[in-house]
């Protein structure tokens, strides 16, 4: 399962890293060398072992349904890239008008 | 190939938000109408080191929800991280249920008794909102409703027509607001409907690619779109064209549905299982109890009034389409109101009441116990329907018992033959031809002579009483 | 005399604040003096990214088990008054609306946080040469790396700036830089310390791990640290047992000695001082008795495929959005792309793509699914290993001792580096890493194993070994 250019270059893209296209290849021999090293899991059998394991675990503790958030001892605004009346600004969506497309 | 020749095949994923008091994974406030992010905390602002910790009250909402819908509730489920970027999912990742949800293998029933299956119910949290068109050249973001709990209802493929879509949605909504789950509002977004939509010939079974519908707003607008779409289906394969899967936006405005701007590659969501959530464990015990909690079903309620009410399914639809409507009418006949009787007062003149002043039922002057107590009155005889519905808009504006307005507004019927002897004997005085020809025979004339006695009693007089009395006169 | 007492241990530092002895701003002068003393010129050692100014502890601190303590923390805890940045440019200067869990008990404790230290960026590597802000150094060798991820917590502790620090461990990121620095570093049993406030690497891995001068600072460090926490869904409702159990006995013990981790190649030396220190546990009373965890050599490829994956989406939320840096673009997905680009280093970049690769869709049930699977089998080694009468492991901390800086180049020989406690993360056993020798002048650590929540036991074995020793483990 040799890693490809278009490999890197899609994953990069669903990781939003804008990585410059002569550094791509760079990343697909790190990516190969990695993951041959993984190859030796394929001989393992352990068909459903996973789900033994999380089936042993406890369940998860939850919270009671009342209010009382962490409070925040620095303004929203101080670290916020740009904000207004109260709003994070972030540059437009190029597609905006497909903002339900990803809810 | 006509028109008719080819069959809708709609499968709809319904977002229902949770009625809780805070977010379904932090202690905020679930209230996301308040000024723009002030109901935010490091959890749903996605802060670095913050973690979630689960709501149990969307948790059991969730499963009401499920059992409420016919659904297998599992003892383990698990939570998945669903990931993707937008400007208003601030973590990067929608936490979602994968390939492990809460519950699987529902149905809805539809008041044709068609049942109509669920596929899964999962749980999941909201996104907060973006706004497009309030800055120039920028997206601005309230994080609000970031977190908000929800639940995914996916239906199977079997909805085979737009109305069937309607019939769905409006009753999957009854059943989840007799449970308290929601407050199902389309126009504040608690409700949200996506729909799958594909075409195929009438007889073929497999699936053809569908497409899916988005922005959808109004149960009615859902009804539109996929006919719509539908016909653009049709349109397509009876000019041998294909159909490609893909995201539809309905332009309400437009009354049209069209193709969204395709993004930049296929969405792979990398779902995997939330590390910082260990499966989410419920004993049988506590599903069974929530299960016993559940209100009583719209379905299986309008069959307990059909049989023990003798009300017919069309009054019994009426009066369970309002949970709290339903309720009051149950409470007048516990209160000793005919069941058909009460049922006619109900639909009819509390209804209209209510919208002449735009009440709610729960806030209505006349309790149910006071209405009962009218109804038992025009039952045993002491007011004729028209005094009753006096006395009703009496009591309206006055907390006084139903007899006692009668009474001071001399609306009773008077039953007693003494009085009733002396009006008739005023009656055949004054009229004598008439009542002469009555005893003689004439007996079309009855009518004439209860109607005088009526008039001499101001409408007080049973007419039952006097009928009996004339034609005692008759033959006597 | 405060000098002096900076170099006591955290339980006396804290008596003698609470007796008046000696005050809370005396030693945080003092602290502050050895760490700019390590922070200059040519004996930089760059332990140190934000330090606390004097008069911080200006309130008295009078009370609590660690009243007056200097405590220094790792850059990826959320903290107060001192910036928070993970050791990378994307959060530079990000100042935390709120405190972690572990910071805010200890400072509840009576500790003063004298300094947020240096890492891999985002905890993403073994020498903290990935740091965006330069590599820290060896004390004991300055051409040295310290170790990593938490490197600079391991320095501050070593060079006597303070008695405790904390660190996070997701594979073995304290225990590593505690073996190549001479100190103690504890990775408590997963779910045992509250990840709340901690920024997250690998969520299934991750761990609030403290390091101590001592065996008896890290124990104190760590109970003090555990416990249920409302804010973290996968922190233990298990009552905190007693860890500062003092040396004593072993007698009854059995140690169990896994033979993956004494391989061939294993530095001679450093097999030397683990043999000593067996020889010292069998003289107290401990049997040895030789195992087996078979799956050993699995461990870094599923920690590898696990840990990418998790931090791939882990590290979405950096984004430019809401805080951090920002690089301007014309639309959000492009600012996206080229903050995150701009923002991470080539480890945190490659590490984030791996992450995504192994989830992407065709790749997860070879990749993702598949680590799952087999990181059940090296839990259950473990498992069988301590059901089976054995009460906890003695292993190396490492291969080797500290390498040279730069030294490593191939990102895959660097992982290899975390090879002996890579385990315990994935297992979610608790571990402890403690000086047992010198090899040139290196220190070399020996790894403590225990069950799950027997954290308990894991010290008791470590206050017996570390007494034993004594000078010999410096040496």
């Amino acid at each position: 399962m040799a890693v490809t250019l278009d490999d890197v270059r899609h994953v990069a893209h669903l990781a939003r890293l804008a990585i410059p296209e002569d550094q791509l290849g760079t990343y697909v021999a790190q990516l190969n060398g990695i993951l041959g090293h993984m190859e030796v899991l394929q001989q393992v059998p352990s068909a459903g072992l996973a789900q033994a394991a999380d089936a042993s675990l406890d369940g998860m503790r939850t919270r009671a349904d009342q209010t009382g958030a962490v409070r925040l001892e620095v303004p929203r605004e101080q670290n916020a890239p740009a904000m207004r009346d109260g709003f994070f600004l972030v540059p437009r969506l190029a597609t905006h008008e497909d903002s339900g497309e990803e809810a | 190939m006509s028109a008719g020749s080819w069959e809708m095949v709609v499968g709809l994923e319904v977002h229902v938000q949770l009625k809780t008091r805070t977010k379904a994974f932090c202690g905020c406030s679930a209230d996301f109408g308040d000024p723009p992010n002030t109901n935010t905390c490091p959890v749903c602002l996605a802060l670095p080191g913050a973690l979630p910790v689960l709501n149990e009250q969307a948790v059991a909402l969730a499963v009401r929800a499920a059992l409420a819908l016919d659904c297998a509730v599992h003892e383990r489920s698990v939570f998945a991280r669903k990931n993707y970027f937008y400007p208003d999912l601030p973590k990067g990742y929608q936490i979602s249920q994968a390939d492990r949800p809460l519950a699987t293998g529902g149905r809805v029933a539809l008041a044709d008794g068609t049942r109509l299956g669920i596929t899964r119910i999962h749980m999941e949290e909201d996104a907060g909102k973006s706004i497009h068109d309030r800055y120039p050249g920028m997206t601005a973001i309230d994080l609000n409703r970031s977190g908000v709990p929800l639940i995914e209802i996916v239906g199977e493929p079997e909805i085979r027509s737009s109305v069937q879509a309607g019939a769905y949605l409006r009753a999957l909504r009854e059943v989840l607001l007799y449970c308290g789950v929601s407050d199902l509002s389309m126009e504040e977004g608690s409700l949200r409907v996506d729909a799958n939509v594909s075409a195929r010939p009438r007889g073929e079974s497999a699936f053809r690619s569908r497409t899916e519908i988005k922005n959808l707003n109004s149960f009615s607008n859902v009804e539109r779109a996929l006919e719509f779409e539908f016909a653009r289906h049709v349109r397509t394969y009876e000019a041998g064209g294909t159909i490609a899967q893909q995201t539809m936006l309905f332009d309400a405005a437009n009354q049209e549905v069209r193709a969204a701007r395709s993004k930049e590659g296929s969405h792979d969501y990398r779902y995997f299982p939330e590390p910082d959530l260990p499966p989410l464990v419920l004993t049988r015990e506590w599903i069974e109890e929530q299960r016993r909690t559940l209100p009583e079903l719209p379905a299986a309620r309008r069959a307990r009034w059909v049989k023990g009410f003798a009300i017919s399914m069309t009054e019994a639809e009426v009066l369970s389409a309002d949970q709290e409507l339903g309720a009051y009418f149950e409470s007048v006949v516990a209160s000793g109101g005919d069941g058909k009787a009460a049922a006619n007062w109900v639909m009819g003149e509390v209804l209209a009441a209510l919208k002449e002043t735009s009440q709610r039922i729960d806030r209505f002057p006349v309790e149910p116990a006071r209405l009962a107590a009218l109804v038992g009155l025009v039952k045993e005889g002491l007011l004729s329907s028209s005094a009753a519905k006096t006395v009703f808009q009496a009591m309206r504006s006055e907390a006084l018992e139903p007899r006692a307005i009668a009474e001071r507004d001399r609306l009773l019927q008077v039953g007693d033959d003494s009085a009733l002897e002396g009006w008739i004997a005023e009656v055949w005085a004054e009229h004598p031809d008439e009542a002469d020809r009555y005893a003689r025979g004439e007996r079309k004339l009855q009518g004439v002579l209860v109607g005088f006695v009526m008039k001499k009693s101001q409408g007080r007089a049973d007419p039952k009483k006097v009928n009996q009395l004339l034609a005692a006169r008759a033959t006597g | 005399m405060t000098s002096a007492l900076l170099d006591l241990g955290a339980g006396a530092i804290g008596a003698a604040v609470r007796d008046g002895r000696a005050t809370a701003a005396a030693i945080l002068d003092e602290s502050l003096f050895r760490l700019h003393a390590i922070g200059e010129g040519a004996n930089d050692l760059h332990a140190v990214l934000h330090a606390a100014t004097p008069g911080l502890a200006s309130e008295p601190l009078t009370s609590g088990p660690l009243a007056g303590v200097p405590v220094a923390v790792k850059d990826n805890f959320c903290t107060r008054g001192l910036p928070t940045g993970c050791g990378s440019k994307i959060l530079e200067g990000w100042m935390s609306p709120y405190e972690a869990t572990a910071v805010r008990k200890l400072r509840e404790a009576g500790a003063v946080i004298v300094a947020k230290t240096n890492m891999d960026e985002f905890a993403m590597g073994s020498s903290t040469e990935n740091s965006a802000y330069g590599p820290s150094r060896n004390p004991h060798d300055p051409s040295r790396a310290p170790g990593g991820s938490s490197g600079g917590s391991a320095v501050v502790v070593a060079a006597g700036i303070a008695p405790i620090a904390l660190g996070s461990e997701t594979g073995g990121s304290v225990r590593q830089p505690a073996s190549f620095c001479g100190v103690v570093g504890v990775k408590p049993t997963y779910g045992r310390v509250s990840r709340f406030g901690l920024v997250a690497f690998a969520s299934s891995l991750d761990c609030v791990a403290p390091f101590g001068r001592t065996v008896d600072d890290a124990a104190f460090a760590t109970e003090l640290i555990s416990g249920h926490d409302p804010h973290d869904a996968t922190s233990s409702d298990r009552p905190v047992p007693a860890m500062r159990v003092g040396p004593g006995p072993l007698t009854g013990l059995v140690v169990g000695v896994p033979k993956e981790y004494f391989p061939d190649s294993l530095d001679p030396a450093v097999r030397a001082h683990c043999e000593r220190a067996l020889e010292s546990l069998k003289a107290q009373g401990a049997t040895i008795r030789e195992v087996s965890l078979p799956h050993t050599a699995l461990a870094i490829p599923v920690y590898y495929i696990i840990a990418p994956a998790e931090a791939s989406a882990n590290l979405a939320r950096f984004d430019g959005a809401r805080y951090g840096l920002r690089v301007a673009a014309p639309g959000v997905q492009e600012m996206f792309a080229s903050t995150r680009a701009k923002g991470f280093g080539p480890e945190v970049t490659r590490r984030i793509l791996l992450g995504t690769y192994v989830l992407s869709a065709g790749y997860y049930d070879a990749y993702y699914r598949k680590a799952q699977e087999v990181r059940a089998l090296i839990t259950a080694d473990f498992a069988k290993v301590f059901s089976g009468g054995v009460h906890v492991l003695f292993t190396p901390t490492t291969p080797t001792p500290a390498f040279k800086l730069g030294a490593i180049t191939d990102p895959y020989e660097m992982y290899l580096s975390d090879i002996f406690t890579v385990t315990a993360n994935l297992a979610g056993i608790p571990g402890l890493s403690l000086p047992i020798g010198r090899v040139k002048g290196l220190p070399v650590g020996g790894q403590i194993l225990a069950a799950h929540f027997d954290e308990p036991t894991m010290f008791r074995v470590a206050y017996a070994l570390e007494e034993a020793l004594g000078a010999e483990a410096h040496r």
